[in-house]
């Protein structure tokens, strides 16, 4: 999440000083992604540089307010979806990318380890939403568990993910093995 | 769920093998699995297709008999049992959680929780009683006059947890409970589960739903009937032979 817009959320509810901001992102976000005052005090300055975001007259600490274009800037997050296209740099897929082309790995074990880690790792953040109360909770513990929920869910995709890789190996496996064609070469299909 | 104590054990599997067939067809289903699960506990247990995730359930609930080593079910072996002792250990202790929740369509949710204590013997006003109670500890006793068609999917699973641990019972065998719910439907049914668990049952989950595994205190995985790994306690094999129990 960026903070830079998480900050602008914030603040579009009520004006806040820089300590506020950061307690209340972090609230919002069960710590998930902790902030330290530098980040918030460059963020806001920048914010302000940019016309987003103004002190408000006499407060001390001073508070920051949104500014219309700040309020502007707002809507246009809300309605945007978030880009996905890039897909970001995974371990995991680059070691089982390079895994099931190396000699002598052996990926069945590579992919039962990372299982039984994610799935501790699952339980893990399972046990912390057993914590939370199930109905009706505060809208600080509903924007917490929602964050955990992604977390979940992401860690759940691996498990899945690490299921398929395994079938696909074993099938490969059971497959003869077919050379690659040369690039430079034309693809001849043969029956 | 955190800081949770666990008790005595209650379920012990030792090299369960279980062969299907004969000579060059022969499968084996188990492959010397060996489990404990004890009073406050839930065991995941995941694995593909063909994996032995049904057929250890069914062994350790006494439907399916291993073809060597034993299962103990709250001090009683099950091999040394014949059919009619084991049938009635199973009745008394076992509890059985299904995808489709299994209620019966023309009994009332408390005349399906009922039902179990009214076979075991125990007279209808005090299995009514005692039906009643169960409802409550997973939150639908306002819906005890209702017919399962009358209840939702998750209504229902919460009638069927209810049922799987009345009375006496103090193992229930879930075989895919959230397979046929949404997922916060699901989620709800996992908490339900795992609060009476914790207030005193164990539990064997089979499910291929790692969300819905990861409310279990661990999870282990089969692989062509045997285990090939686990999260938290791992079994030790050693010291069990050191203390002569294999």
């Amino acid at each position: 999440m960026s903070v830079r817009q998480g900050m602008l959320a914030l603040l579009a509810q009520e004006p806040m000083h820089a300590y506020q901001l950061r307690q209340q992102f972090e609230a919002r976000t069960g710590g998930t992604w902790p902030l330290n005052m530098g980040q918030v005090s460059t963020t806001l300055d920048r914010l302000v540089r940019d016309g987003l975001v103004e002190p408000v007259d006499g407060t001390e600490p001073p508070a920051y307010a949104l500014t219309d274009a700040g309020r502007a800037a707002m809507r246009e997050w809300w309605s945007t979806p978030v880009v996905r296209s890039a897909p970001q740099r995974d371990e995991l897929s680059i070691k089982l990318a390079l895994a099931v082309t190396a000699p002598d790995v052996d990926v069945t074990a590579i992919v039962q380890a990372q299982r039984t880690e994610t799935m501790r790792a699952l339980t893990d953040l399972t046990r912390l939403k057993a914590d939370l109360p199930a109905a009706g909770p505060a809208s600080d513990d509903l924007a917490w568990s929602l964050v955990l929920d992604n977390l979940v869910f992401a860690a759940e995709a691996e498990v899945r993910w690490l299921d398929h890789v395994e079938a696909r190996v074993a099938r490969a496996a059971t497959q003869p093995i077919r050379p690659a064609v040369a690039a430079d070469e034309p693809t001849r299909v043969t029956r | 769920m955190t800081g949770r104590q666990l008790g005595p054990v209650l379920l012990t599997a030792r090299g369960v093998t279980r062969v299907h067939g004969e000579g060059a067809t022969a499968v084996r289903a188990l492959d010397g699995v060996d489990l404990d699960i004890r009073l406050g506990e839930l065991v995941a247990v995941m694995g593909a297709s063909g994996s032995g995730k049904s057929t250890l359930l069914n062994i350790v609930g006494g439907l399916d008999t291993p073809t060597t080593g034993s299962v103990t079910l709250a001090g009683d072996e099950l091999s040394a049992l014949d059919a009619r002792a084991r049938a009635r250990l199973r009745r008394r202790a076992v509890g059985y959680v299904f995808q489709d929740f299994n209620l019966i369509p023309a009994l009332t949710a408390a005349e399906n929780v009922s039902l179990p204590r009214e076979l075991d013997g125990i007279g209808g006003r005090t299995a009514r009683a005692e039906a009643r109670a169960a409802l409550r500890e997973v939150g639908v006793d306002h819906l005890a006059d209702r017919f399962p068609d009358e209840m939702s999917g998750g209504q229902q699973q919460r009638v069927a947890i209810a049922r799987a641990l009345v009375g006496p019972r103090r193992l229930v065998l879930a075989d895919e409970p959230t397979g046929a719910l949404d997922s916060t439907t699901g989620e709800d049914v996992m908490r339900v589960l795992r609060a009476r668990i914790d207030a005193g049952a164990a539990g064997l989950l089979v499910t291929h739903e790692p969300r819905f595994a990861a409310w279990a205190d661990r999870t282990v995985f089969l692989r062509d009937g045997v285990v090939v790994d686990g999260t938290g306690r791992r079994l030790e094999p050693w010291s069990l032979q050191a203390a002569g129990s294999i």
